[in-house]
């Protein structure tokens, strides 16, 4: 079996800093680290190697930099690691990015057939939730968003079984392989890393593809060429100043008290008044 | 299969850093372990950086080291309640390169040291605990660490693993540090635009400022304060030794807060947005209580053996040139193809006792003995000076000799005549 697990390499958002003169995301010095949510896509994908065997590459497409955040992968026990790195896939967007990263895949398909594509669920720097879907729709594979729990796994029969969280309960969803799965978060937890894999990763060589090993020939589907998004502006919103207003308890019953926040939520929210009356009828 | 190597680092701060990069570029087989995300991201410090000792391993650091601001201007100030009094000193010798001394990021600094010691050839691994050294009879033959599968071999362990070296602890080098050998020191960060320290501080492109403060801030107790320009902010912080805090019962942050309230303090702060607020511990033990730093396969360097000269703020530059001689023993050691016996590693001692690093040391020993028995240097002294100052200087009819003598008569009234000479005999022995 060989799963390709998708990552992004994305600054720490607890540790961002917005510029507090120009209003700035300040990304210098920031500590980049795996976009949290690809990790349990990589542990459940361990996982599934633990209990079928087989074979785990993770990609991700970045700058060079992002070879430390496939490092990390490789010492939580990942075989294989490719970089896709070009200075042509510059100023991407989901589209751009899950035509490159679909490519690339296609390429890593040669070597070995592919089974199964995890992807995290969103980024937590471009939380768009697109890349995954880009990317299944464009290999054909089918698509599992949301899974909470892996069921069943057939290998033989190429089928598999899992519970996918839907708006008001879990639906159970079985499918042909191959497919592409994004976990939601807080499914499972990640390993601690092995001495061995520590410096299997310390030791490991990254594989750097361009666009040409990841077989790409259309550059004006790549990069900002390839990308119609445009980001129009981007600013940070204004505090809220406002400061909170304190009605004093002493002296006044509940009833009382809950009447006057009342009456001051419905001054202040005019709209809010009719919603409530409207739910409850 | 166990790994083993040349040489184990423990910890990837600047005495850490210091002694792998230099091993591995004799072509030592290093492996340097790190307990944090990456070096730096636990480490602490005000920060000056003293050129003099990076120069010495790295001679280009300036090409490449994220540096601050280079200090031009030192200022002492002596506080009460609503003054300060004090000395400035700046001199544009300080401003002409090769420059001595520049503020720094540690979380930056660290980074960029530690590329300099994988560029060189050393391995290093983060996020991984040494949790004990593994022992023949009495000589260390390598660590454990918190992983599976972590035992690995090495034929010398240089331990860097900063104040409260745990590892020591736990081996029986040395006995666990005292509440009255380490000061709790907390910092906090405010940016600020450019041109607005530039202003504050009359200063222009990357010349700096740095100010080092005693007197009521610690509110008798043992400790300093300081302030120190960065190219978009300033650094603020103040530290006390940990016993004094634990009898006062005062937590540093609250020292911090009533610090920076001070009419001197608050103007230079004014507007800008706190972005960082760290606490950490300094071993301010002195002299006497380095413990033993070396063994048979073993090595003490940095803030783990008490290198810290605490009356002149200086921690880092001890940490690199103590991690430096280590590793030159080792190379030296090796050469001759000679076993790290503690009988040949004494030599790592022997170069240490020739530096400034134990001189230093060994001149100020008295020190921290005289400050801890005599808190009136942090209470009586610095209002008894504000008020002398305040009294000159007012204009008010009083001619200069009367004022003098009430001085005179306020330092006798609050400290006696006895107790002056008794204090100016402590300091000037202690001193000497
Ligand atoms: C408003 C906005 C402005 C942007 N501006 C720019 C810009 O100017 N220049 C620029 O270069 N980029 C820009 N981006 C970033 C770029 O569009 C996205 O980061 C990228 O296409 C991935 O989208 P995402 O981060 O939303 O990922 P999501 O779709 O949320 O990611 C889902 C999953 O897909 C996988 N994945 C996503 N990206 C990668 C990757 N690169 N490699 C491997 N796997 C991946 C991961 O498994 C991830 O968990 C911008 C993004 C946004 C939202
Ligand atoms: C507030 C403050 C201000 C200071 N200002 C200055 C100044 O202006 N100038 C100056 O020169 N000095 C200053 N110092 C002192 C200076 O920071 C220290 O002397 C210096 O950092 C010592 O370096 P080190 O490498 O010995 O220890 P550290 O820098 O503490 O590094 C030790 C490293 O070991 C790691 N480690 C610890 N235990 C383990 C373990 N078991 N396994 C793996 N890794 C481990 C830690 O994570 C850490 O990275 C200041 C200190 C403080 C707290």
């Amino acid at each position: 079996m060989h799963i390709v697990v998708c990552i992004k390499q994305v600054p720490d958002s607890a540790q961002i800093r917005v510029h507090p003169v120009t209003n700035t995301i300040m990304r210098q010095g920031v500590p980049a680290i795996v976009n949290p949510y690809d990790l349990f896509s990589l542990e459940e994908a361990l996982r599934l190697k633990d209990k079928y065997g087989g074979h785990v590459t993770v990609i991700s497409m970045g700058p060079p930099q992002a070879e430390g955040a496939l490092k990390k992968c490789i010492a939580f026990g990942a075989d294989a690691a490719i970089l896709v790195t070009d200075r042509a896939f510059a100023g991407a967007d989901t589209l751009a990015t899950s035509f490159a990263l679909a490519s690339a895949i296609e390429q890593i398909e040669k070597d070995m057939k592919v089974d199964m594509v995890f992807a995290g669920k969103q980024t937590i720097d471009g939380d768009t939730a697109q890349v995954g879907p880009g990317i299944a729709k464009r290999l054909d594979m089918q698509l599992l968003t949301y899974v909470s729990k892996i069921d069943e796994l057939d290998l033989a029969k190429g089928e598999i079984k899992v519970q996918r969280r839907a708006e008001g309960g879990v639906q159970v969803l079985q499918t042909r392989l191959p497919c592409l799965i994004t976990m939601l978060e807080g499914t499972n937890e990640m390993r601690f890393a092995t001495m061995e894999n520590m410096f299997r990763a310390a030791r490991y060589p990254v594989n750097f593809w361009n666009k040409d090993t990841a077989g790409i020939v259309d550059v004006s589907k790549i990069g900002l060429k390839g990308s119609p998004t445009l980001v129009s502006k981007v600013f940070a919103p204004k505090p809220n100043t406002k400061p909170a207003e304190i009605i004093d308890t002493e002296g006044h019953e509940p009833r009382d008290l809950a009447l006057t926040l009342l009456s001051k939520l419905f001054t202040q929210h005019p709209k809010l008044r009719d919603s409530i009356v409207k739910q409850a009828a | 299969m166990a790994e083993k190597f040349d040489a184990i680092v423990v910890g990837a701060g600047p005495s850490g850093n210091a002694a792998a990069y230099t091993l591995a570029k004799a072509g030592m087989k290093v492996l340097q372990l790190e307990r944090g995300e990456y070096p730096g991201s636990k480490n602490v410090q005000g920060a000056i950086l003293y050129a003099d000792a990076l120069e010495k391993i790295i001679p280009d650091f300036r090409d490449d080291a994220p540096l601050e601001r280079h200090i031009i201007e030192q200022r002492m100030w002596v506080l009460d309640d609503e003054s300060y009094i004090g000395t400035h000193y700046r001199s544009d010798d300080f401003n002409k390169p090769p420059y001595n001394r520049y503020t720094i990021i540690r979380a930056q600094f660290d980074k960029w040291f530690s590329e300099k010691v994988q560029e060189a050839g050393a391995m290093l691994i983060c996020e991984t605990t040494v949790s004990d050294l593994l022992m023949d009879g009495k000589r260390v033959i390598g660590v454990q660490t918190d992983r599976l599968g972590g035992e690995i071999y090495a034929d010398i362990v240089i331990l860097a693993d900063g104040v409260n070296s745990l590892l020591a602890t736990k081996a029986g080098f040395h006995p666990e540090i005292e509440p009255k050998n380490v000061a709790l020191a907390v910092k906090e960060i405010h940016f600020m635009p450019q041109e607005t320290v530039e202003a504050r501080f009359n200063v222009q492109g990357d010349a700096g400022v740095v100010i080092e403060m005693a007197g009521k801030i610690t509110q008798g107790m043992m400790g300093t304060g300081f302030l120190y320009t960065n190219k978009e902010s300033l650094t603020i912080g103040v530290g006390c030794m940990l016993s004094d805090l634990k009898k006062q019962k005062i937590s540093p942050y609250q020292l911090l807060e009533q610090m920076k309230a001070h009419p001197s303090i608050a103007p230079i702060l004014e507007g800008g947005e706190m972005k960082e607020y760290t606490a950490h511990l300094i071993p301010e033990g002195g002299y006497k209580a380095i413990p033993q730093v070396f063994g048979d396969g073993w090595m003490i360097v940095g803030d783990a053996a008490m290198f810290v000269n605490a009356m002149h703020r200086e921690g880092s530059n001890l940490a690199m040139t103590s991690g430096c001689f280590a590793a030159e023993t080792v190379i030296e050691l090796a050469d001759k193809q000679k076993p790290f016996t503690a009988k040949n590693l004494a030599r790592y001692r022997e170069k240490l006792d020739a530096s400034f690093v134990i001189k230093d040391l060994k001149k100020y020993k008295n020190m921290p003995d005289v400050f801890h028995a005599n808190s009136q240097f942090f209470t009586t002294y610095p209002e008894m000076l504000n008020q002398a100052a305040h009294k000159m200087l007012t204009v008010d009819g009083v001619d200069k000799k009367t004022k003098e003598k009430q001085i005179m008569a306020n330092f006798k009234h609050r400290r006696s005549l006895f107790g002056l000479m008794g204090d100016a005999l402590k300091l000037w022995r202690a001193f000497e």
